[in-house]
């Protein structure tokens, strides 16, 4: 079976979880190839790439690849797809790997499909359209299909594979290192899981009422081990930081349940989490239309209710 | 400072989408058209760089003949002119055919900035300034929620998981904004009226030597095999707080064993 190259996505040195998604995913369709772009690859890192069936790990290390935007990725991935005749690319869909697949595309000229939640025979991948409303099967029918996988697509399982190091040295094109990062601003993350990756998130928007009040929803998270999200309307406000924005701007996230306190369910809210497998709200308007996705509604003011929940969550555990 | 903003006529979220059963592509005429929303702020944010920097604003469109309503809205918030890319040969196109008509576009009008809203409310791929980029060899300044242009020097605040990194280059480059980055202006009845008198030029693919093999359904690297409605959601539980409502919301997670 060929090579299906899968781009890890990476922090801190660690991989993280849609990778092992991915290469889940890898496994029932051809030969997983794991390629890690950037500096930082740690032995920990390799073990885990091959604990879920990585037979090859292509490592290109150049700090330049990380240090300018999306382009040296997308000529990484077009080397390796070349020389190493790969059958597919697979990445997540993020708004960074989505834009890696539209470079990788057009380098390739190869067909691209983003947000896959599921992926079968064939590189038949199944999408989620409209909302959630319309559920399409789409097929690469040019070049080497690559495909942008939304995190949580499929459970993780892993199966030893060989993880057969190979160093890559990429010459980068001008064109590539024209967009350069001259500074990484990190904003502090916490010891939650990240949002995209996280199996419940708790999100809380304008009903929450201060930036203070937050912690309301983080004591929830923290009973139920999830992330924590936030409507446009509380990131606007300063509330809670931007990258944590779940809806059409910001994560779209797929958990398998979804809290959401004191958001009214706008249409650009629902674009990120209507996927979620169970939802839950909190709302004080029997109106409100996030009600109407909810498998379970509480009408009722949040700051009872969710500080009543967690307790009663604490006690159960 | 020669600006083209790209701006998308997408179905309004708030009818009922569908996709067509004759072909499986998007069904222009079920909804209504407006604008992209984010397509907006890109407007904006031209707008005042233009105002910072003088210069002139033109929007580009690909769409059908209807679309021009969309071309209208951008004219009215302040753009100058506008390309409307419109020929019944482009029906269909996927984001590598849109890429690449936009692109041959964009080298026949010239440009020193693209602007594009980060992502489209239809298709949502968030991959059409990425490849705008590619295919015109500039440099890609995406997920921005700053931007600042001093000279040929163009320094943008790219939004990423982290937080933010700030990223430079020089002009010409393409640029996608993110909603943080303005407050889109509603246009003024002035606006409106001038808009009408505003110049809008309409290109077929020939006009901007596109290769109609590259473009359209039959051309597409990609297709829908076949698509069916989501079922319904069924509806769900919902009760009234009397004092127990964070107990019964209990109950319900530890039903479904997440407790
Ligand atoms: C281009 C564009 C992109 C956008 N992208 C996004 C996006 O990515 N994500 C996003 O979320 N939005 C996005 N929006 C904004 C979206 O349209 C809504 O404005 C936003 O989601 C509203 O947030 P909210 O539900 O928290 O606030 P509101 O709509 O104001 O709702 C607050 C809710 O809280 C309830 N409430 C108030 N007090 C309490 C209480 N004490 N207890 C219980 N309930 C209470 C109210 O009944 C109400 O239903 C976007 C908009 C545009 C134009
Ligand atoms: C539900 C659905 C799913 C699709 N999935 C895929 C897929 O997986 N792969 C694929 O190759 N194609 C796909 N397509 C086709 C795709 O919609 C078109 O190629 C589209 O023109 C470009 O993609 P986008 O709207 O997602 O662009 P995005 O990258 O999401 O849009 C970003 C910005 O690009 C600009 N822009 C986009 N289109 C135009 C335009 N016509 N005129 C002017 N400016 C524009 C706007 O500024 C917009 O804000 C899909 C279409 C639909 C309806």
């Amino acid at each position: 079976m060929s090579d299906i190259l899968v781009l890890v996505e990476h922090a801190e040195g660690e991989v993280k979880k849609v990778t092992l998604e991915l290469l889940t995913l890898a496994r029932s369709l051809g030969t997983p190839a794991a390629v890690w772009a950037g500096p930082g690859i740690t032995a920990e890192a390799k073990a885990r790439l091959a604990e879920y069936g990585a037979e090859k790990i292509y490592v290109a290390g150049s700090a330049d690849i990380v240090d300018h935007v999306v382009a040296p990725k997308a000529e990484l991935l077009a080397q390796l797809v070349a020389g190493k005749s790969a059958a597919a690319v697979l990445v997540a869909a993020t708004a960074e790997g989505k834009e890696v697949a539209g470079r990788l595309a057009v380098k390739t000229d190869s067909g691209v499909i983003t947000d896959a939640v599921g992926l079968s025979e064939g590189f038949v991948a199944d999408q989620s359209i409209f909302g959630g409303g319309v559920n399409v099967h789409s097929r690469v029918r040019k070049g080497t299909p690559i495909i942008a996988v939304r995190p949580n697509s499929t459970a993780p399982v892993p199966a030893a594979g060989a993880g057969a190091e190979e160093e890559v040295a990429v010459e980068l094109s001008d064109v590539a290192k024209a967009a350069r990062v001259v500074e990484r601003v990190k904003q502090e993350k916490g010891a939650r899981p990240e949002l995209t990756e996280a199996a419940i998130v708790v999100s809380g928007g304008r009903g929450v009422g201060s930036a203070e009040n937050f912690s309301v929803i983080e004591g929830l998270a923290d009973a139920l081990g999830a992330a924590v999200g936030a409507s446009r309307a509380a990131t606007d406000a300063g509330w809670y930081p931007h990258q944590f924005q779940v809806g059409q701007t910001g994560k779209t996230v797929s958990p398998q349940l979804y809290i959401a306190a004191g958001i009214s369910g706008a249409i650009q809210h629902r674009a990120g989490m209507q996927t979620a497998k169970t939802i839950v709200a909190i709302n004080k308007d029997p109106e409100a239309p996030i009600f109407e996705l909810a498998d379970y509604g509480v009408v009722g003011d949040l700051h009872q209710v969710v500080p009543q929940l967690t307790e009663e969550i604490d006690k159960r555990k | 400072m020669n600006i083209v903003v790209c701006v998308k006529q997408v179905p309004d979220t708030a009818t009922e989408r569908k996709l067509r059963s004759d072909d499986n592509t998007l069904d222009r005429d079920a909804a209504d058209g407006v604008v992209n929303e984010l397509d907006e702020y890109a407007v904006e944010e031209a707008l005042k760089l233009k105002e910072a920097h003088g210069g002139e604003v033109t929007v580009l469109t690909m769409g059908p003949g209807r679309a021009t309503e969309t071309i209208r809205k951008a004219l009215a918030m302040g753009a100058d002119k506008a390309v409307h890319l419109s020929d019944d040969a482009l029906h269909g196109s996927d984001a590598l055919s849109t890429s690449y008509a936009m692109a041959q576009v964009l080298k026949k009008i010239g440009f020193d900035l693209v602007i594009l809203g980060s992502e489209s409310t239809d298709a949502r791929t968030g991959m059409l300034a990425a490849m705008l980029a590619e295919r015109l060899g500039t440099p890609q300044l995406t997920l921005a929620n700053k931007v600042e242009v001093e000279g040929g020097a163009i320094t943008v605040q790219r939004l990423a998981d982290y937080g933010y990194d700030r990223v430079q280059a020089t002009l010409p480059a393409v640029v996608s904004v993110v909603e943080k980055i303005n407050e889109p202006r509603y246009p003024s009845f002035k606006g409106i009226m001038a808009a009408k008198k505003k110049p809008v030029e309409t290109l077929a693919i020939a006009d901007a030597a596109i290769d109609a093999e590259q473009v359209g359904l039959g051309a597409a690297w990609s297709e829908v095999v076949d698509f069916a409605a989501a079922p319904p959601r069924t509806a769900g539980t919902i009760v009234k707080d009397e004092g127990d409502g964070g107990e019964k919301a209990a109950d319900f997670l530890a039903s479904k064993k997440f407790i």
